[in-house]
């Protein structure tokens, strides 16, 4: 399904399209609704830059962000690659809650308040297929849904449209977004075309990165190929603008040696500094699909994760230092995102196998610091099915950063999503207020209030929650992330406390998570079931 | 029209080829026949050089064969000549006599008129009819020797504006592709569309036009090398000799004139060992002299040679250094010529030769708009509705012709007729093909076909990337995978380096097991629903435009 589609099934069936603008039927609108008014604003205002860092493979969450204060049960899940208590990094600002002490980098990022970590981001009816799970992640789909363009391709195509025609040009001298790597992904996949330039692609910047070049042969077809490269790169649109960007960043910070993101995060810092007005930045590492020995025997804090998240978390520092010793660290936030977490429970070669959801870090002297969300549920027994059950949606996120990092209007940002989680999308405390000057920032009045009786229960229970007013949604999830049924979907007037039965006669025995989402607050609430 | 002064500022740069260069890649392989490996390679390269591309089909069919079997039967057409053009078009209200009479899906071929929007539109019927043509090639070489012996004899259709006379020059040289070169210049002398193009209509006694008597030598046959030394007053002879003929407005033939015909005796240089050719009178007059004349120049050394080299620009590379001169073209042009002409002789002993599958000679060719968008068609086995659906068949056809033009290659519509220049300039020659406005268009198309194809009359044609994956031997290893495909997509392959890295980004989406696209795969093959099709569909697509958008892919 295309974006245009999406749109085009938010409207009334029998409404006539005579008018597009940029893929959107406008006519069919009022003129003063916001999302005609958005679409004649143009391109929106920024200087804003977003760094996306994929972790390939499905980052073992679990072990990355550690529940403290749910030691127990985490501990008994994975006795084998557990990290030991004392040597869980606390975090400013957060109880109950630790990362990987491989992470001192992140950690002091949390100490200077420019990290956050939410919990527990994910989707209903996860995937468990990497190939499937990313291509969900970078298209911004619904699970059971085939979308061959990127969110974050969409979005660059409502502020440019049209591209590649056109462009460069005075308004976007440079590249929409960059990818950092061989090729351009999903994720900045446009409706037709790729927004993304690649910069080690070999037909472009073979010196610039530590890309791969391979040689010319001294033949006939060595000196053709030779002169075909040479016209590709100044064919290439934007080589000049990169090039003069990389020259002109001299002089940066220090970044660890051996770390493949680390290098690839100081090009990026390289090209914002020297003045690209690219938004989008995207890296990749690579390894965390962790089947097996993730941990070293006799020391579960050293071993393969551990070096994968200690270099990520260097990265990270060694960026974030250089961004403020470059001056332009208030113009860059940064996130790390997996296609899946892993369960909850390890398997016998102490490793882990793919699972739903996993917290995802956000960095940026922008973001709003500490943490999002609660310790994953963790059952006193974990089965080998058992996954973390998901707090935000991972749209949210992408969501949040477009309204109150890239500035977007909400009707706009709605009409990159499916239609039909748009009502479900929150508005997430991620970016400090006042970064777009005309954007309300959510606050965040966290009033948990869910809880279940009789509990535990044999065939219903009666779901108590409190909303504070708006768009309220209530779903039952099973322990493998599956939306079992969605209780409650509608707005309230104001606050109120109100009350559903749960009737869960047909379903089997064991944990089912409650999840109440009202605004930007959303709270899990594990319930019970056992026989008669 | 006068082209003198436009084609001598283009043929003062022609310069008699190097010899004292000194290319670290020089080759001293002859003509002799080539003995080493003959594996899938080979054949690829062969098929290449001599169709649009090589297709899997085509690749599997010629494997079974040796080498010399395999040229033989490229050489040695069997299937029956394509249909010809039909009237696609709905006639322009504009025209002034209509083509009513022909009905939509029936030839104009053999349809006399004159009405400059009917033919205008039967021009632009002819292009998508070739292309077509070009699309759906028999396994052989007829195809490209057409496009090449079209462009050596350098027409253009817009300023022959008939679109039946270029036809019937298009179908006389079809005839004559695999024949005998000299008595092709024989007919074409005497073709409408040359006539008219080079004035030979107008050439008479009392005032003789010289424009298609010089190209015959300049152009045609003798050529400008350092050994031709014929003067500007056999040009003038020659001009001579063919006087008289004429264009038949009602029958589109050509017709000999005795009453226009120069009769007198006309006298050549030394350089045609002071040749005189009788002046005739009477109905035969015309025929008679242009044998005399064709006699005389193909007697000479130069012809063959120079056509030689023209045949080996087109089929090996564009550099003809000493030690090609000495080792291919020299006895090429013996065989050539002992052979009288015969085109097949001299070409089965270049394609069989050591020389053109020496490895310093393959993957250099870049390649035309054609072979890339046909060849980029047939190599992806794209599949089309049947030929029966005219209407759809010919909107894709003109829509891959307008790829063409825009990229440099108009078919039949030279820049002038020297042809086009990618096979003359100096010193860039097929680097000509490549410049900063067609090369992101040749990248442009092959995206286009792989993102989104075409739809004429809703129905889709683009790039079937599980499809062609399906044709190859061992789809569901993405090593094999790649390298499969590279070796039928590029001729100068990646480096084991570059291999794994695209293999990673790409199939395998950032995951370091190869066993997560082997999965794909198998989950698709067993159950092909939608969702696990384009998971891997998803993939391919990346990975080959990827692929097309690479420099090598430029080359063949």
């Amino acid at each position: 399904m295309k974006r245009k589609d999406f749109l085009l099934s938010t409207l009334p069936a029998a409404a006539i399209l005579p008018e597009v603008i940029n893929g959107y039927s406008v006519k069919a609108l009022n003129e003063n609704s916001p999302l005609v008014q958005a679409l004649m604003r143009g391109l929106t205002l920024t200087d804003h830059v977003l760094v996306i860092i994929q972790l390939s493979g499905g980052n073992d969450g679990l072990n990355m962000v550690l529940p403290i204060s749910d030691y127990t049960n985490y501990y008994n899940a994975r006795t084998n690659i557990a990290i030991a208590q004392n040597k869980i990094l606390t975090l400013a600002g957060v109880s109950g809650t630790g990362i990987h002490p491989a992470m001192t980098g992140l950690q002091s990022l949390f100490t200077d308040g420019k990290a956050k970590v939410i919990q527990a981001v994910g989707y209903p009816q996860p995937n468990f297929s990497h190939f499937r799970a990313t291509d969900i992640w970078m298209s911004g789909s619904n699970s059971d849904q085939e979308v061959y363009n990127g969110w974050a391709g969409r979005y660059l195509n409502y502020e440019y449209p049209n591209f590649p025609t056109g462009y460069p040009n005075s308004n976007m001298p440079d590249p929409l977004a960059i990818q950092i790597g061989s090729t351009t992904t999903l994720t900045t996949q446009g409706p037709s075309v790729n927004m993304a330039m690649s910069i080690t692609n070999p037909t472009s910047f073979y010196n610039l990165v530590t890309g791969v070049v391979d040689p010319v042969p001294n033949t006939k077809a060595g000196k053709e190929l030779k002169f075909i490269r040479t016209i590709n790169q100044q064919t290439q649109k934007y080589a000049t603008s990169i090039k003069n960007a990389a020259n002109a960043v001299t002089q940066q910070s220090t970044y660890p040696s051996n770390n493949s993101l680390a290098d690839q995060l100081k090009i990026v810092a390289r090209l914002v500094k020297g003045g690209l007005k690219t938004r989008i930045y995207m890296t990749s590492f690579g390894g965390f699909d962790t089947h097996s020995v993730q941990v070293t025997n006799g020391d579960t804090s050293i071993g393969a994760h551990a070096t994968l998240l200690g270099r990520v978390s260097d990265a990270i520092k060694a960026f974030q230092d250089d961004l403020k010793y470059l001056g332009v660290e208030d113009r860059v936030i940064g996130m790390t995102y997996s296609e899946f977490g892993r369960r909850i429970k390890s398997n016998s070669s102490t490793g882990t196998d793919h699972g739903s959801a996993a917290p995802m870090f956000l960095f940026g002297s922008k973001i709003v610091p500490g943490m999002l969300g609660t310790n994953p549920t963790i059952p006193t027994v974990a089965t080998v099915n058992d996954n973390v059950p998901m707090q935000y949606d991972f749209r949210s996120i992408y969501s949040s950063i477009m309204q109150n990092w890239f500035c977007l209007d909400k009707t706009v940002v709605d009409g990159l999503f499916p239609p039909n989680i748009n009502n479900q999308l929150q508005n997430l405390p991620i970016v400090k207020p006042g970064s777009c000057t005309n954007t309300t920032p959510p606050s965040g009045n966290i009033d948990k209030v869910i809880w279940n009786s009789p509990a535990p229960y044999s065939k219903n229970t009666t779901i108590y929650f409190k909303t504070q007013g708006g768009h309220t949604l209530l779903q039952i999830f099973d322990t493998l992330g599956r939306l079992i049924t969605t209780l409650i979907e509608k707005d309230y007037a104001g606050p109120v406390s109100d009350q559903i039965q749960f009737n869960a006669e047909r379903l089997p025995t064991g944990i089912y998570y409650a999840r109440l989402q009202n605004g930007i607050n959303q709270t899990v609430w594990p319930m019970l079931k056992v026989r008669e | 029209m006068d082209r003198r002064e436009f084609l001598a500022a283009h043929r003062n740069r022609h310069k008699v080829e190097d010899s004292g260069s000194s290319k670290p890649f020089r080759t001293l392989s002859g003509i002799n026949p080539y003995t080493g490996t003959w594996s899938e390679n080979e054949v690829i390269h062969l098929l290449k050089r001599t169709m649009f591309g090589a297709a899997k089909a085509d690749i599997d069919y010629f494997k079974t064969k040796t080498l010399s079997q395999a040229v033989d039967e490229l050489l040695t057409p069997t299937a029956p000549a394509p249909a010809i053009p039909i009237k696609e078009y709905v006639t322009s209200v504009s025209a002034a006599n209509p083509d009513g009479n022909i009905a939509q899906g029936t030839t104009w071929v053999n349809d006399i008129n004159g009405d400059g929007t009917v033919q205008s539109q039967r021009r632009a019927s002819y292009k998508k009819w070739w292309v077509g043509v070009m699309v759906n090639q028999d396994r052989s070489i007829r195809e490209k020797l057409l496009m090449f012996l079209i462009d050596h004899f350098g027409n253009e259709t817009v300023d022959v504006g008939n679109a039946n006379w270029i036809y019937k020059q298009h179908d006389l040289i079809r005839q004559n592709v695999l024949g005998n070169f000299k008595q092709l210049v024989d007919a074409i002398t005497k073709d409408v569309s040359m006539l008219r193009y080079l004035n030979g209509y107008l050439n008479n006694a009392s005032a003789p036009d010289e424009n298609y008597g010089r190209e015959l030598m300049e152009l045609f046959t003798i050529g400008k090398g350092p050994d031709s030394k014929y003067t500007e007053s056999d040009v003038k002879e020659a001009a001579k000799v063919l006087t008289g003929w004429q264009i038949n407005g009602t029958t589109y033939n050509s017709m000999f004139t005795p009453s226009r015909h120069s009769t007198v005796n006309k006298t050549f240089s030394s350089f045609f060992g002071n040749t005189v050719i009788t002046g005739r009178t009477g109905a035969t007059a015309g025929q008679l002299e242009l044998t005399d004349l064709l006699n005389m120049i193909f007697a000479q050394q130069e012809p063959a040679k120079f056509i030689v080299r023209k045949f080996y620009r087109w089929f090996v590379y564009y550099d003809i250094d000493a030690a090609v001169e000495a080792n291919v073209i020299t006895p090429l042009a013996d065989i050539f010529r002992t052979n009288n002409y015969q085109i097949v002789p001299m070409l089965a002993a270049l394609l069989k030769s050591e020389h053109f599958f020496d490895v310093m000679n393959r993957g250099c060719y870049i390649k035309t708009p054609a072979d890339h968008i046909i060849g980029s068609i047939r190599e992806m086995n794209t599949q089309f509705p049947s030929l029966t659906d005219w209407s759809t068949n010919y909107g894709m056809w003109s829509l891959f012709n307008n790829w063409m033009v825009n990229m440099g290659q108009n078919l039949h519509d030279p820049p002038n007729v020297s042809g086009m220049p990618p096979y003359y300039q100096e010193p860039s020659f097929h680097e000509l093909w490549i410049n900063s406005d067609s090369l992101p268009k040749r990248n442009q198309f092959t995206d286009t076909m792989i993102l989104n194809g075409y739809s004429v009359n809703n129905i889709r044609v683009q790039f079937n990337c599980v499809a062609f994956a399906q044709l190859l031997p061992n789809p569901g290893n993405p090593n094999d995978l790649i390298d499969d495909a590279l070796r039928i997509f590029f001729r100068n392959d990646l480096s084991a380096q570059s291999k794994a890295q695209i293999k990673t980004q790409i199939l395998l989406t950032g995951q370091q097991w190869d066993y997560y696209w082997a999965n794909a795969w198998a989950a698709y093959t067993s159950n092909p629903t939608t969702a696990n099709f384009n998971t891997i569909n998803a993939r391919l697509k990346s990975l080959f435009q990827y692929f097309f958008n690479l420099s090598e892919y430029q080359l063949m």
